[in-house]
């Protein structure tokens, strides 16, 4: 049971003693946590370092992987699909970000107040939660039909565009339907982050004579820091993995306009049957994730648990 | 009824959280707010809209979805659709589906808990590294790695089998399961675990006997939260299966829109059948998925 390194361990306790009174308590084992991180080590680390492997081979996905330097890495950079998609994507992840993130806020806060309306308009926010991506890009594309779907059942000729064949909405489009599906899952976030503010923060500011506007940039935003970095970070994160809903929607069309980094990744591998290319865009997939939420983190400081905690 | 205010009942999250209920207090909000509610009832709306299409849609036949008003419910409505899609192995692929999720999300769940009870209440270097090590999970597209999963795959002779897509179902959940339960762990006082030690009770015992009632609440809703996943799970199965004997519900919708492409209403039907499911599930479970959604990801 108890394999962990005992050293180690009364070093640390020794070293909490003056904190805690009970010294030689031990905890449990860190053998339970073996099987959880032997699943995630199996099935996404070394993926992960597969991935970089792979990305020095040629394999077709069903022959012999060969190690093949930096060919597929030349492919990849040399391809203006590749800059195309590395594009699509950030203008995806801007434009969603700016879209969703204030919405979410807005809803998250209008959501944690108590009136009975509210609670009951929050339980079907959360409806598009329960869809699948595939359900979702369905049922967009016959409610964004030309000829049976939105524009001509309510009559209005500006909506009966041809929304997902022409490249110039399209990505705007594509922006709608990600925050139609992932804004109530923020909003969430956002709800409960505002629920944790010390209401005698707002009372003060009601004595002080503070309006609904003043207290929400003055005591609601700031108090929100950490929730929007959590929320932020997942939802940039989460831009890099938009793949199901686009390969229902658009498949990446029309030509290359919706066609982003993970998409591509697929369609290199999957489709064209390159895997070592595929893979070195993966590769850069996992880096540009890994980053982004690096640098979201490291906007939050240090310690933020601690930090948190000070407020309540 | 419909409370969700009603915060989660983890003990210690109580005395943090209890300030928060009091905020709608006595001094309260003077005037409604108008801009506010009607953002809200604009954003259920947009929400609604697509909902109200696709279920007027896949009620209707399919000259009445040529003819009507798209936006009008059937004169005549008719579960035709419905038929069709039962008809076309719907049984099979929701059997699939379930498989899968209940096989994914269990094992998940199982191992995520001791993982969480171990990095909360042990220490050591190893614990937290592990801890370090799911928390980098969080910031990965883990989607990235579908290439060597699908090579490991078809190593081990699993590719178009239930099994492929449940093993790294079970490892993608894991981060995130570890995350929300060790935080509803923390609340936990530490005095009841020391009292259940003098009275001689091993780490295993209390793990069952206190820490798993005691976070009830965040287990269920990381289960609920973790099923909705794998249910609308696209990618795994996508490229790790083929026949339609492994067809789960995401796929089958794929490929029905494919062989009906003309029938949208149909189409429509079978988005509406697999999502009946879930929708049933947020009925009964929803109050425990919000509050647990809520306080989990905003500590």
């Amino acid at each position: 049971m108890s394999a962990t390194t005992t050293t180690e361990q009364q070093g640390l306790g020794t070293g909490r003693a003056t904190g805690t009174r009970r010294t030689l308590e031990k905890g449990p084992s860190g053998w339970l946590a073996v099987p959880a991180l032997a699943f995630f080590m199996i099935f996404a680390i070394i993926p992960l370092l597969g991935v970089l492997f792979l990305s020095f081979t040629r394999w077709d996905g069903l022959g012999e992987i060969k190690l093949d330097g930096l060919s597929s890495w030349n492919t990849v950079l040399a391809d203006p699909v590749t800059v195309n998609a590395l594009l699509v994507t950030a203008k995806i992840m801007f434009f969603s970000f700016i879209v969703q993130a204030p919405i979410s806020l807005l809803l998250g806060v209008f959501t944690a107040a108590s009136q009975k309306y509210r609670a009951a308009l929050a339980v079907l926010y959360f409806v598009p939660l329960l869809l699948s991506s595939a359900a979702v890009a369905i049922a967009f594309k016959a409610l964004l039909d030309p000829n049976f779907g939105l524009g001509p059942g309510l009559g209005l000729p500006f909506l009966a565009q041809d929304w997902l064949g022409n490249s110039d909405l399209v990505l705007f489009v594509v922006v709608f339907v990600i925050a139609w599906q992932f804004v109530p899952f923020h909003t969430l976030i956002y709800q409960g982050g505002v629920r944790q503010i010390p209401a005698s923060l707002y009372e003060a500011a009601q004595i002080d004579g503070a309006g609904r506007v003043q207290q929400f940039f003055n005591i609601t935003l700031p108090q929100l820091k950490y929730t929007m970095i959590t929320s932020s970070t997942l939802m940039v994160v989460g831009s890099l993995a938009y793949f199901d809903l686009i390969f229902v929607l658009t498949a990446g069309g029309p030509g290359y306009s919706t066609r982003l980094l993970p998409l591509h990744m697929y369609l290199t591998g999957f489709k064209a049957n390159d895997m070592g290319a595929a893979s070195a865009l993966g590769v850069i997939l996992v880096v540009i994730g890994l980053a982004l939420a690096l640098f979201l983190q490291r906007l939050g400081g240090k310690n933020r648990n601690a930090s948190q905690l000070e407020g309540a | 009824m419909a409370s969700t205010t009603q915060l989660p009942t983890t003990p210690a999250a109580l005395p943090q959280q209890a300030p928060a209920r009091r905020r709608p207090s006595k001094l309260g909000r003077s005037r409604p707010n108008l801009l506010g509610g009607l953002g809200g009832w604009l954003w259920l709306a947009i929400i609604i809209v697509p909902v109200y299409y696709v279920v007027i849609t896949s009620l209707k036949n399919q000259a009445g979805f040529f003819t009507s008003n798209p936006m009008l419910p059937p004169t005549e409505p008719t579960l035709d659709n419905y038929k069709l899609v039962l008809d076309n192995d719907f049984a099979k692929y929701f059997t699939n589906s379930l498989i899968v999720t209940v096989g994914s999300v269990v094992p998940a769940l199982f191992v995520a808990f001791m993982a969480a009870y171990a990095i909360v209440r042990g220490k050591g270097r190893f614990l937290s590294w592990t801890n370090n090590v799911f928390l980098l999970g969080l910031a990965i597209p883990l989607h990235a790695t579908i290439i060597p999963i699908y090579w490991m795959i078809t190593k081990a002779h699993m590719y178009d089998t239930l099994l492929a897509l449940i093993l790294p179902s079970i490892a993608f959940a894991i981060p995130v399961s570890v995350l929300i339960l060790s935080n509803f762990m923390r609340d936990v006082p530490n005095e009841l675990f020391e009292s259940m030690r003098l009275d001689g009770c091993s780490d295993w015992a209390m793990m069952w006997r206190l820490a798993l009632p005691m976070t009830k609440p965040a287990v269920i809703t990381v289960g609920i939260y973790n099923a909705l996943h794998v249910w609308n799970g696209f990618l795994f199965p996508l490229i790790l299966t083929q026949s339609p004997d492994t067809r789960v519900l995401p796929l089958s919708l794929w490929t029905f829109q494919g062989e009906f492409s003309v029938n949208i209403p149909a189409v429509l039907a079978s988005v509406v059948l697999a999502t009946l499911p879930l929708l049933v599930i947020y009925v009964v479970a929803r109050r425990q998925l919000l509050s647990g959604l809520t306080a989990g990801f905003s500590k």
